[in-house]
């Protein structure tokens, strides 16, 4: 399944990375089509269960982005976020998920390279991987 | 260096003198109220009960090997709202951390409570208590499970032996109570130790008039470096057991496959703190369509829905405050290893963020606090 295309879900933040992706994407810069945002207010109200809920319904990756530390419009947010990803990625691998299908960063902005730089990594990362079979299974 | 007194036990029976000390509490008027577990007059059950009068302390019987629930929760509905009388609470070392964890989440209050804990040698699962309990009348079967235990015949009673939680668990004092009464290394049909570890258990010992004792307590030490000792190894055991019993999401599956979501697990435990479990309300009750959409999606679909999800779920909301009580195994109907699969989480997840629930008023809850500049390995290196 090498020519699979995966699904990345990407929780991204409305003052940072979704304006970054933004500005990606009125730049003209070409990215793989993998990625399904959501748009949050901050990263910091990304609940760990949107991301639990994504991987058990199949997504092969999961993305929080959100302001560099320091920017974020609420203060803090994106702090309180990095310790929920620290949580999630001490739990989910015990189960046999991959903790390269979670990812965080901080992308700002003005950062549109970074974002499209990010999603091709990703992307290509997660498509070595191999597809998150809970899409098609019956998951209890 | 913690003050310490004696009780003397009289009789060789250490249940009846820790009743009368605690007699003492309510006569001298140093307490308004005990909360302890009793045995309930009708049927010789064990119970957490508020007691008020001093002759109701007759039923009390803190040693019995019973864990009914956790009764951190009931001191936590006691004490939400300020005290305004003072009360003594008498709880297991994992109902104490237990509690501990909720005053940092704002649930309860240690204001006006004293918190009393004996050592804890274990307890039965409840449905093995229905049947170790009935074996005699009265707190005879908890002096004779201590016997055992001083005769070196272990905690087994007939085919029950004390939950696994029990046997995992690492923690037998509770370092967080005001009074430890100590019974390890102590020939407890002699005397039992009060060990007062804070200045409120010191005043209350003052109060009472307990006479300072010259005890050494090698053997105390002793006996607990062992206990603990021997509650690692099964520990680490277990966690090996059921790591590997749920490396990967096919066999966590099979692992929970008895699960039917009645959330018994949630409700007996101490620290799911959520006053409203989001699996309880409209955000799960989905629309009918979606259940078609879903089944048709994969060709079928488990009911009732969420189970792996709300497992998942749990794990992230309180692992960091997981005390290891093992109520959540004791309450499911299904005998699904609960306790092994959430302490085997649990314990990295608290190695993980440096943290020991229950171990301490000061230290803050993992996913309470933050700080700038941390766990940059989470960001690929930067921060």
């Amino acid at each position: 399944m090498a020519d699979y295309e995966p699904t990345i879900i990407a929780f991204v933040c409305n003052w940072c990375t979704y304006t970054a992706a933004d500005l990606a994407g009125t730049s003209r810069l070409v990215q793989p089509a993998n990625v399904r945002m959501v748009r949050m207010m901050c990263t910091g109200m990304v609940d760990p269960k949107y991301i639990i809920k994504a991987l058990l319904e199949g997504a092969d990756a999961v993305l929080v982005s959100g302001c560099h530390p320091g920017d974020c419009h609420y203060i803090n947010g994106n702090l309180k976020a990095r310790r929920r990803m620290k949580l999630l990625k001490e739990i989910l691998p015990k189960f046999g998920f991959d903790e390269r299908r979670l990812k965080m960063t901080w992308i700002g902005a003005s950062e549109g390279i970074d974002f499209a730089e990010t999603v091709r990594q990703m992307t290509a990362e997660v498509k070595a991987l191999g597809p998150n079979d809970l899409r098609t299974r019956m998951v209890l | 260096m913690s003050k310490i007194g004696k009780i003397a036990v009289k009789d060789r029976d250490p249940v009846s003198s820790l009743q009368d000390f605690l007699k003492t509490l309510l006569e001298k008027a140093v307490v308004e109220a005990v909360l302890v577990q009793q045995r309930l007059p009708m049927n010789n059950a064990v119970m957490p009960a508020l007691v008020t009068e001093t002759e109701k302390l007759g039923w009390a019987d803190p040693l019995a090997p019973a864990f009914p629930l956790n009764s951190a929760r009931m001191l936590s509905r006691l004490t939400r709202k300020s005290l305004d009388a003072p009360i003594a609470a008498v709880m297991r070392p994992c109902e104490i951390r237990a509690f501990v964890e909720l005053v940092k989440l704002k649930q309860a209050s240690t204001d006006n409570v004293v918190l009393i804990s004996a050592d804890c040698l274990g307890a039965y699962a409840n449905t093995d208590y229905a049947k170790v309990g009935a074996l005699a009348p009265g707190a005879q079967s908890t002096l004779s499970f201590h016997k055992n235990i001083a005769a070196g015949k272990g905690t087994a009673t007939e085919d029950a032996d004390i939950s696994s939680a029990c046997k995992s668990c690492e923690h037998p004092v509770a370092p967080m109570a005001d009074i430890n009464i100590g019974l390890l290394g102590t020939d407890i049909e002699q005397s039992l130790l009060l060990i007062a570890n804070t200045p409120k258990g010191e005043k209350l010992l003052d109060d009472l008039g307990v006479a300072e004792e010259d005890v050494a307590l090698e053997n105390r030490q002793k006996a607990l470096e062992a206990l603990i000792g021997e509650r690692e190894a099964w520990r680490d055991k277990m966690f090996e057991r059921t790591s590997e019993a749920v490396s990967d999401v096919e066999k966590l599956m099979n692992y929970l496959s008895n699960c039917v979501n009645c959330y018994n697990c949630r409700v007996a435990c101490p620290v799911c703190y959520c006053r409203e479990c989001v699996f309880t309300t409209d955000v799960f009750d989905h629309e009918p369509a979606q259940y078609m959409r879903w089944a048709k999606r994969r060709g079928a679909l488990k009911m009732p829905t969420d189970t792996v999800f709300y497992h998942l779920t749990r794990l992230a909301h309180m692992s960091a405050a997981c005390v290891g009580c093992g109520q959540c195994s004791n309450a499911c109907p299904n005998d699904v290893p609960v306790m092994e699969l959430f302490r085997t989480i649990a314990g990295g997840v608290q190695t993980s963020f440096d943290y020991c629930a229950g171990a301490s008023l000061e230290e803050e809850p993992p996913l309470s606090v933050f700080h700038e500049k941390e766990f940059s390995e989470v960001t690929g290196g930067i921060d």
